[in-house]
C-alpha cells in the first residue's frame, strides 16, 4: 500500500509541478535559514567540558569601588586582584585551582635562519592541566612545586611543536622566549573547547593558546601580560605597585566535587571578604559568586545577541514558509476533489485517503528538508566567510543537526499537511461525482 | 458613497472570502509575519548602518600602522625608537609618522576617567588615550580646531609601570561637549583631572577621532597625551601622500626589519582594513538580514500568485459566466486586484501589531532603540505593493478567460 500512495504522491507532484517546486522552495528556504542560524546558537551555547563541568567554578570577587559597582547590574567584577587571587591559590582550599592570565612572547627558534615570532599564551598554575582534561601528545604539565620555585617551564601546543620540532617528542628540549631558556615539560594535543570556557574576557571563541607558562614568572615581568587590565584607585608607578594595587587581571577556577565542597569553599570566600573590609577593602561582602561552567557562560552571554535574534528571525521565517506550504496544499488537495471522490467511490476509506495525502506532505517535506540540507550548508560556508576566522568551529553540521533539519522538515511538512489532508478528507463523492 | 461601493463590489467579494476564509487567512497572516521580519529587520540593518558610517576623524585612505616588537636584550629602547621615526618620516611618500599605543577602531586600547573637579568620588567622564608625540594630529591626518598643538618640549617618555600624566592634553570636540555642558570651545585652557587628582591642560581640541571600541557608547570621546611609551612592544602610525599607501607599506616594513634584527615588525596594516575588520560582524549580520528580506518578499509573493492561481481556476466557469453577462476584462482584473487588497489591508493591520510587539520584545531582550513609524508606514506601503504586483498575473490570466467557458463543462 505505501509503495502504492508514494506513487500516487509522484503523480500528484508531477502533474502540479509549479506548485510542488514552489512548496518544496519554501520548506528548503525555511529550513536552510533555521538551521544554520541553529546551529551557530547551538554550538555557541555548547557544553565545552560535559563531564565535570558541574564541579568547575569562576571565583568572583566584588573588590571594586565602594560607592559605584563595577557591573550595571551589580554583579560582581569577572577579574580578580593580583592580591586576593594569589591569596586564594595558596590557600590551596579546593580539589584543584588554577590562577590565570593572558601572556604572549617573542620566541627565537634555535635555528637561526627561522625568523623569531611572536606567540599567544597562558601564564597558569599547574593544576589548570588536570583540572580542564587538558590532552597531552607527549609529556605533560609541570607540578605544584614548579609553580612556587618559578621554574621556567612550559608546555607548548602541536602546531608550534610541529613548527620547531617537525612533530617530534621535544620534553626536555629547552625554548628560548622573550629572552629565557624554558624547558618543555609537554606537549598538547589537538584541544580546542568552544567556546574556549577557562577565558572568555578576550573572545569567547578565540583558539587555545599556543604555549603555557608558570603564572608566578608573570612577577619576573619578562613576559608581556595581554588580556583586559582595569583599575579604579589611584596607584603608584612601578610593578610592585601594580601588583599591590586595586586593579583586576587575574582568573581564578577551582574544582569542587561535591555540593559540600562548594559550600565551604564559598564559606571561605566570604570569610577572606569579610576579614579584609576590616582592612577598608571589600565594601560589598556578600556580593562573591562561585559560578559552574554552564551558569558562568550563560551569565557572560557568550551567545552573541546577535546570533539569538538571527535565530528568532528565521525561526519565524520559517513559519511564514509553513503557511506558505499549508495555503498551496490547502490549494492542491481541493483541487484534487473529483478525484478524491472517485477513490471514495471506488471503497477508499477515509482512514486511506488521510494516510495517502499524509504521505504526500511527508514527501514533499522530505524533498525541502534535503534541499534545506543543502542550503544550511551553503549559508554555513557563506556565514564563515562573511564572520571570518573565529566562527570556522561554530559553524559545523554534527550528525544530530543533519537529523534534526530533516526531522524539522518532516515534522514541518506533515504539520503543514494536517489540515489540507483533513479539509480533502470531507470531500462528498456523491457533489463530486455530479459534477462530473 | 454607497453607490461607489457597490460598483466596486466589495459585497460580493466578502461574502465571496467567507466561503474560503482558510486562504485568505493564510495569505494574510503571511503578509502579517512578512512585514513583522521585514520591518524590524530593515530597522535592525539601519541602526548598524549608522553605527558604520559614523567618522574615524583619521584620513583613512591613506594612513595604516604596524607593530614594533623587541626581543632582544639590551636594548636601547629610547634611540631607537627616535631613529625608526625619523626614517620613516624621511621616506619619499610619507606624510608623517608618530609612535601610538593604541589603534582607533581596532578593538584594543587604553581608557581613563576625567573629571571637572579633583577627588576621590567626583563622578568622571570615560576618554579613550592615545600617546603621541607633536606630529601626532598631522600623522593621523586629524583636524584641530581650537588651541594649539604640542611643541616638541611637550613630550616626555613615560616608563613602564609608570602612572604619571604629562601636563597638558588635546581632547575631542565630543570629550569637551559631555565635559563642558555643550561649550566645547570654552574647554581650551581649562583643567581637568585624570587619575582623581591629576591636573592636566587642556591645550586644544580635534574635530574627531574615534577610541579603539565601536560598539562603546562614548566612541567619538578620545584625547591624545604627548608622550612616549618606553617599551618593548609599541607602534607606529604612518599617513602617506594620497594614493601611496599600498607601495608604502611593504617598503616601510621591509625597512625597518631590515635595519635591526633584535625586533620583530608585524601587522602591518592600513586604516581601511582596521575599519572593514572592524565592522565585520556589522556587515555580514546586514547582508543575512537582507537576504531574509528578499527572499522572504519573494516567497510571500510567490505564495499569493499560487493561491490566486488556485483559486482562478475553481472558479473558472463563474469567471466566464460573469463574462458572459457583460463584465469587462478590467472588471474582472479589478475584482481579483482588490481582492487581494482587501487580504493585503487585513495583514498589513495584523503585521503593523506583530511588528510593534515584535520590536518592543527586541528592545527589552537587546537592549535595542525603539522602531521609527515612518518605517512601519513604508513596510505597508511596500508589502500592499507586493501584493498587487504578484497578484496582477493570475488577475490578467483571469481577465483573458473566454465568456464561451460558461457554456462548456467543467474546466
Amino acid at each position: 500500500m505505501f509503495s502504492y500512495y508514494l506513487k500516487l504522491a509522484y503523480l500528484s507532484c508531477k502533474r502540479t509541478w509549479g506548485m510542488t517546486l514552489l512548496m518544496v522552495c519554501a520548506i528548503g528556504l525555511g529550513i536552510g535559514a533555521s538551521m544554520t542560524t541553529i546551529t551557530v546558537n547551538y554550538l555557541m551555547s555548547a557544553n565545552p567540558i560535559p563531564h565535570k563541568s558541574e564541579q568547575l567554578f569562576f571565583v568572583q570577587m566584588d573588590s571594586w569601588e565602594p560607592n559605584n559597582p563595577y557591573n550595571d547590574d551589580g554583579d560582581a567584577p569577572e577579574q580578580l586582584t593580583y592580591r586576593d587571587a594569589t591569596y586564594l591559590w595558596q590557600a590551596q582550599k579546593a580539589t584543584r585551582q588554577s590562577i590565570q592570565t593572558g601572556m604572549a612572547a617573542v620566541i627565537e627558534p634555535a635555528d637561526k635562519e627561522v625568523l623569531p615570532f611572536m606567540v599567544q599564551g597562558r601564564a597558569n598554575s599547574a593544576d589548570f592541566f588536570p583540572m580542564f582534561d587538558v590532552p597531552f601528545l607527549y609529556g605533560s604539565g609541570w607540578d605544584h612545586q614548579a609553580d612556587l620555585k618559578k621554574e621556567r617551564v612550559i608546555v607548548i601546543n602541536a602546531e608550534l611543536n610541529e613548527r620547531l620540532f617537525g612533530g617530534k617528542d621535544s620534553t626536555g628540549q629547552t625554548l628560548r622566549m622573550a629572552g629565557e631558556d624554558y624547558k618543555i615539560t609537554g606537549v598538547i594535543d589537538r584541544w580546542n573547547p568552544k567556546p574556549r570556557f577557562y577565558d572568555i574576557s578576550t573572545g569567547a571563541f578565540n583558539d587555545v593558546e599556543e604555549v603555557f607558562v608558570p603564572f608566578s614568572l608573570i612577577t619576573e615581568q619578562k613576559l608581556g601580560r595581554s588580556g583586559n587590565t582595569n583599575c579604579w584607585k589611584p596607584t603608584d608607578s612601578g610593578f610592585q605597585a601594580f601588583l599591590d594595587s586595586e586593579c583586576i587581571w587575574v582568573q581564578l577556577w577551582v574544582e569542587l566535587p561535591t555540593a559540600q565542597d562548594k559550600e565551604a569553599y564559598f564559606s571561605f570566600m566570604n570569610a577572606y571578604a569579610k576579614e579584609q573590609n576590616q582592612y577598608g577593602r571589600f565594601a560589598r561582602t556578600d556580593n562573591n559568586k562561585l559560578r559552574d561552567v554552564m551558569q558562568w557562560l550563560e551569565y557572560a552571554e557568550v551567545v552573541s545577541d546577535d546570533a539569538s535574534m538571527m535565530m528568532a528571525m528565521s525561526l519565524m521565517f520559517l513559519l511564514v514558509c509553513l503557511l506558505n506550504t499549508v495555503g498551496l496544499l490547502l490549494a492542491k488537495f481541493l483541487g484534487k476533489a473529483s478525484e478524491i471522490g472517485v477513490r471514495q467511490a471506488l471503497g477508499a476509506s477515509r482512514n486511506d485517503l488521510f494516510i495517502q495525502h499524509l504521505i504526500e506532505s511527508g514527501c514533499i517535506g522530505l524533498a525541502g528538508g534535503l534541499l534545506g540540507l543543502v542550503l544550511a550548508i551553503l549559508g554555513l560556508e557563506a556565514i564563515k566567510l562573511m564572520y571570518g576566522d573565529w566562527i570556522r568551529d561554530l559553524a559545523q553540521l554534527d550528525f544530530t543537526l543533519v537529523a534534526m533539519a530533516i526531522g524539522l522538515a518532516i515534522a514541518s511538512a506533515l504539520l503543514a499537511g494536517l489540515y489540507p489532508t483533513w479539509r480533502a478528507c470531507q470531500v462528498q463523492p456523491s457533489v463530486q461525482l455530479k459534477s462530473q | 458613497m454607497s453607490a461607489f461601493f457597490t460598483q466596486l463590489e466589495l459585497g460580493p467579494m466578502f461574502r465571496a472570502l467567507m466561503r474560503n476564509k482558510i486562504g485568505a487567512l493564510l495569505i494574510a497572516l503571511q503578509i502579517a509575519l512578512t512585514l513583522t521580519i521585514m520591518v524590524n529587520a530593515i530597522f535592525m540593518m539601519q541602526q548598524r548602518s549608522e553605527q558604520m558610517a559614523r567618522a574615524s576623524g583619521l584620513d583613512e585612505a591613506n594612513t595604516f600602522y604596524l607593530s614594533n616588537t623587541v626581543f632582544a636584550q639590551n636594548y636601547n629602547l629610547k634611540t631607537a625608537l627616535q631613529q625608526d621615526l625619523q626614517r620613516i618620516r624621511e621616506t619619499p611618500g610619507v606624510v608623517d609618522a608618530t609612535q601610538i599605543n593604541a589603534i582607533p577602531l581596532s578593538g584594543g586600547g587604553w581608557s581613563m576617567s576625567l573629571q571637572t573637579k579633583a577627588g576621590d568620588d567626583i563622578e568622571g567622564t570615560g576618554t579613550a588615550v592615545y600617546m603621541v608625540d607633536e606630529h601626532g594630529i598631522n600623522a593621523m591626518g586629524l583636524e584641530l580646531i581650537a588651541g594649539e598643538n604640542f611643541q616638541n618640549s611637550d613630550i616626555g617618555w613615560r616608563e613602564e609601570g609608570s602612572t604619571q600624566w604629562p601636563p597638558k592634553a588635546i581632547i575631542t570636540k565630543a570629550l569637551a561637549e559631555t565635559m563642558f555642558e555643550g561649550d566645547w570651545k570654552n574647554a581650551v585652557g581649562k583643567t581637568v583631572y585624570i587619575d582623581n587628582h591629576q591636573p592636566v591642560q587642556v591645550i586644544g581640541i580635534i574635530k574627531a577621532l574615534q577610541a579603539p571600541w565601536n560598539g562603546w557608547n562614548g566612541v567619538e570621546r578620545s584625547m591624545l597625551v604627548p608622550q612616549q611609551l618606553d617599551s618593548k612592544g609599541s607602534r607606529f602610525f604612518i599617513r602617506t601622500e594620497p594614493g601611496r599607501r599600498d607601495e608604502l607599506m611593504p617598503v616601510i616594513e621591509k625597512m625597518l626589519a631590515e635595519s635591526d634584527r633584535g625586533r620583530i615588525i608585524r601587522n602591518v596594516t592600513s586604516m581601511e582594513q582596521t575599519r572593514d575588520e572592524s565592522y565585520r560582524e556589522h556587515q555580514a549580520t546586514n547582508t543575512i538580514l537582507l537576504t531574509v528580506i528578499i527572499v522572504l518578499t519573494l516567497i510571500t509573493g510567490f505564495g499569493i500568485i499560487g493561491l490566486a492561481m488556485f483559486s482562478i481556476n475553481r472558479r473558472t466557469r463563474q469567471i466566464g459566466t460573469r463574462r458572459a453577462l457583460g463584465a469587462s476584462q478590467w472588471q474582472v482584473m479589478r475584482y481579483f486586484m482588490l481582492e487581494n487588497l482587501l487580504i493585503s489591508t487585513a495583514g498589513v493591520v495584523l503585521g503593523a501589531a506583530g511588528a510593534v510587539g515584535l520590536n518592543i520584545w527586541l528592545v527589552s531582550t537587546f537592549s535595542m532603540t525603539p522602531l521609527s513609524p515612518v518605517l512601519l508606514v513604508i513596510g505597508v506601503i511596500a508589502l500592499l505593493i507586493v501584493g498587487q504586483l504578484a497578484v496582477s498575473y493570475p488577475a490578467l490570466v483571469a481577465s483573458k478567460i473566454s465568456p464561451a467557458t460558461a457554456t462548456r463543462g467543467r474546466a
